[in-house]
């Protein structure tokens, strides 16, 4: 066996987006030797494509604010799937964390008296997103750069980890990974790791999310023993462009509709006020003239539907369309031209302008814009402690979109860069702190298992005669695009897990081209046994979970089911598992919340 | 639609050459939507970096008919219609492969830079007003696209000058950190002396190129330029900031990294 490139780290994070560098910087700042490990470079993680803001009930705008409301609004959001307890933790650790930023040099919009400005957004009953202008996750994630720049922090850029490594006892000891740009593999020998790799889209064929959504640390995390959790549930963001026909699936921020922009069918009917379910009634205005009242005083009229969650505007999108009503691609029509100024649209939404004027040749202070529902976000994924982010797995610890639990069925925008802070955060003490117990120095790594990894990403490169990955991707996004969309039915879900099957054993006849280094071809060939693995579990929840709520919709089973309410769907494999191997799913029941915070639930809104 | 012409760059740091690769056109493509073509299809293993495809992660930056660009924002219906498409790598970093060059320079010029260092946090906050962040705003749009640092003359052909330049990007971040109204660190005979300010001679070819038009040379460049000369010649504005403002570290001071 060749030598291999070698490091040892007493904690190593696998991802470099708002919550790897937040769990780095945590680590690095309790004096441990941290790695941080990216596919990409860094700061260009997905966490840059937030737009809106970073939910906190800091109370700047409206003084009512409070964590009690945040955690109410984030649990009724999540259809009450959350855990309690990191909905809990959210609401009440996220001010501390915006405010952390600002001191690491943050520049977010001010209110007239100099505090931080806070933004409207779907399902927060307050203006309650901090932001900078509309492109705030660049902000967090330059912050979070600079900061972890100034700690000196190892990174290992455009690094991709293929497996993770465990020991007899089922504790992990490192991960195995190749550098893009050589191909050359690198172990890691660490006493702790933190997953922080970000979701799954790009497993569909309409998607927010960049090539880097492939589900790396799910995946991995699956084959290392730890278990997934309520995984049906994925978020279909509501506006994504949908024309031209290449972009389709770039984000349009929920702060188009936060700050004024509304919904209209073909016909020019504002058609929200006919999909307000029965949850959102009390606190929802039922005619324009309230939900217009309602931008300028909060207090003047209850919110305009634009503003419910973003499963119930997906779906209502979607019924428009099919029912007829939709733009002439395909979408709806998304208003800001005729109800705000071009200068205070050019102000307030600058990346919006500037995408629609390059990418479509739309001036969006003139003229609607062609919006539909696009794959963006999985609130299902590693089950973790809320307190630390760990696993099941010892040493291993999760922490954002990767980690499963906060966001109950349904994610609220703008809880998503508070998550990362908070639980990134959180995931980085607990991981320092398994690291400076656990006895010893590095873990031993066993080097059979290690080149048995290797040749297997290796493999593609062995076959002549063989299929092109990115033929099989495209065909993965087209069916899970189909079959596991944003409205599911049990004969598609079953179709798609025999396809599923099918698309497995095509891996295994993957054949790549050219050289190791910077192969897109053979990226993807690796990519793809993890896309399958989330895929695989989005498909086996969405079948078991026999309701709807919020991000799973089944057409067969339109109604939420109070039983299956109190229910998470595990999936697991035995440790050492692998994307050919069987997953294995089953109900259990959610931990059960204090009195104290159930009784914020039944508060009656104000 | 009629057929698109594609002159691809292919090689690595010993050499390459062109590849021509002929697609149907699509209607409202950008080129990295092209590029993604040819890798489905024709040649999987051209190397390509890219992230967002929305202009936001700025990873995608190449020459594209030797003008730097954006690959995910440029529409080829914007380029001279039944003409080859050139498209090559930034030619100011040392070549990976095909369009993906080595843009770790930017990244170490990065962490010569003080950090930020503000006061205590009053109880209710920092307070700064809105036109005051505004400034520092317009340099934290940057993409970090390195394409003002690709287009620099000081260092496009010139890798000799890359150990005592910092370059565009980074006299942006110098500027926002001198601007910023928390800020107390003094970076500025660091920035003359370590960043090589004084090397830039405002051709402005950097302002031209970034594609979150950031009036790099006349918001942070120039002022910066000035800064730095009034704290070497200008006793009366030395005096003022001692009085008026609040007290910044050192040029010593700051050049260590706060604990």
């Amino acid at each position: 066996m060749t030598t291999l490139e070698h490091h040892d780290y007493d904690v190593i994070i696998i991802g470099a987006g708002g919550a790897g560098m937040r769990a780095a910087i945590e680590a690095k700042e309790r004096g441990l030797r941290v790695a941080l490990i990216c596919k990409s470079l860094l700061g260009k993680a997905h966490t840059v494509m937030a737009e809106g803001g970073v939910a906190a009930a800091m109370g700047n705008v409206y003084e009512e604010d409070n964590w009690k409301v945040h955690f109410r609004d984030t649990m009724r959001g999540g259809k009450m799937l959350n855990h309690w307890r990191m909905a809990q933790l959210h609401a009440q650790e996220s001010p501390d964390r915006v405010q952390e930023l600002e001191k690491w040099g943050a520049l977010f919009d001010r209110t007239k008296d100099g505090k931080i400005l806070q933004r409207d957004f779907g399902g927060h009953r307050y203006a309650r997103l901090a932001h900078v202008g509309d492109r705030t996750g660049l902000e967090l994630i330059r912050t979070l750069q600079q900061k972890a720049v100034s700690l000196d922090i190892d990174v290992f850029m455009e690094c991709k980890v293929v497996r993770l490594l465990t020991g007899d006892d089922g504790s992990v000891t490192g991960a195995v990974a190749y550098w893009r740009p050589t191909g050359e593999f690198v172990t890691f020998a660490a006493k702790a790791v933190v997953l922080a790799t970000g979701g799954v889209g790009k497993s569909w064929k309409f998607t927010s999310n960049s090539w880097e959504g492939t589900g790396d640390g799910h995946a991995v995390a699956l084959w290392a023993g730890a278990e997934l959790i309520d995984m049906e549930c994925v978020q279909f963001h509501p506006t994504g462009m949908v024309w031209p026909l290449s972009v389709r699936g770039i984000l349009v921020t929920e702060g188009v509709r936060g700050d004024g922009g509304v919904l209209k069918n073909s016909e020019g009917e504002r058609f929200m006020f006919n999909y307000i379910a029965d949850m959102f009634k009390a606190e929802t205005a039922d005619s324009e003239a309230e939900a217009d009242r309602w931008y300028d005083d909060h207090t003047a009229g209850r919110r305009p539907p634009e503003l419910l969650p973003r499963d119930e505007v997906a779906r209502s999108i979607n019924s428009e369309v099919k029912a007829g009503r939709g733009s002439p691609h395909g979408g709806v029509f998304l208003d800001i031209a005729s109800r705000r100024s071009a200068e205070v649209i050019r102000r307030r939404l600058p990346s919006m302008y500037h995408q629609f004027m390059e990418l479509a040749g739309v001036d969006i202070t003139q003229e609607a814009m062609e919006v539909g529902p696009t794959c963006h976000y999985i609130m299902g994924g590693v089950r973790v402690e809320p307190d630390n982010g760990a696993t099941s797995v010892p040493g291993l610890f999760a922490a954002g979109e990767v980690s499963g639990g906060m966001h109950g069925s349904n994610r609220l925008g703008g809880n998503s860069l508070s998550d990362l802070l908070v639980f990134g955060r959180r995931a980085g003490m607990g991981a320092a702190d398994f690291a400076e117990g656990r006895a010893g120095d590095v873990p031993k790594l066993e080097e059979s298992l290690i080149r048995h990894y290797i040749d297997e990403a290796l493999e593609p490169f062995t076959r002549d005669e063989g299929e092109n990955p990115y033929d099989l991707q495209h065909d993965l996004q087209e069916m899970m695009q189909t079959n596991v969309g944003i409205i599911r039915t049990g004969p598609e879900l079953d179709e798609a897990l025999e396809k599923l099957e099918v698309l497995k054993e095509r891996v295994n006849n993957i054949s790549v081209k050219g050289g190791r280094a910077y192969n897109p071809g053979w990226n993807l060939a690796t990519d793809l046994p993890a896309m399958l693995t989330v895929s695989t579990c989005v498909a086996l929840g969405a079948r078991e979970r026999k309701e709807s709520r919020g991000g799973q919709t089944r057409e067969d089973f339109p109604k939420a089911d109070p039983e299956l309410g109190k229910i998470n769907f595990v999936s697991r494999q035995p440790a050492g598992g692998g994307f050919n191997e069987e997953i294995k799913i089953s109900p259990e029941p959610l931990p059960e919340m204090p009195d104290e915070l159930k009784a914020l639930l039944e508060e009656a809104p104000k | 639609m009629s057929d698109v012409v594609m002159h691809v760059w292919r090689g690595d740091s010993n050499g390459g050459d062109f590849e021509e690769y002929t697609l149907p056109a699509q209607e409202g493509e950008v080129v990295l939507d092209v590029i993604h073509r040819i890798q489905a299809t024709e040649a999987p293993d051209l190397a390509c970096r890219w992230n967002c495809k929305a202009g936001k992660c700025g990873s995608c930056s190449a020459e594209i008919n030797g003008k730097p660009r954006l690959l995910c924002m440029t529409r080829m219906d914007q380029l001279p219609e039944g003409e080859p498409v050139t498209v090559t790598p930034m030619r100011a970093f040392p070549i990976i492969r095909d369009l993906v060059s080595d843009v770790s320079y930017n990244y170490e010029m990065a962490r010569k830079v003080p950090a930020f260092l503000p006061p205590p946090r009053p109880e209710d906050g920092y307070r700064m007003s809105q036109i005051d962040v505004e400034r520092g705003q317009e340099f934290r749009k940057c993409i970090e696209c390195f394409m003002c640092q690709n287009v620099c003359h000081v260092i496009r052909d010139h890798e000799e000058n890359k150990g005592k330049f910092a370059g565009p990007r980074l006299f942006i971040r110098y500027a926002e950190l001198e601007m910023h109204p928390l800020d107390t660190n003094d970076r500025r005979d660091l920035v003359r002396d370590k960043a090589g300010l004084g090397m830039c001679n405002i051709t402005k070819c950097c302002t031209e190129v970034c594609p979150e038009h950031i009036k790099i040379t006349d918001n942070a460049i120039i002022p910066l330029k000035e800064r730095v000369v009034d704290a070497d010649f200008d006793p009366v504005a030395w005096l003022g900031r001692k009085i008026l403002r609040r007290t910044k570290r050192t040029p010593q001071e700051a050049s260590v990294q706060p604990e």
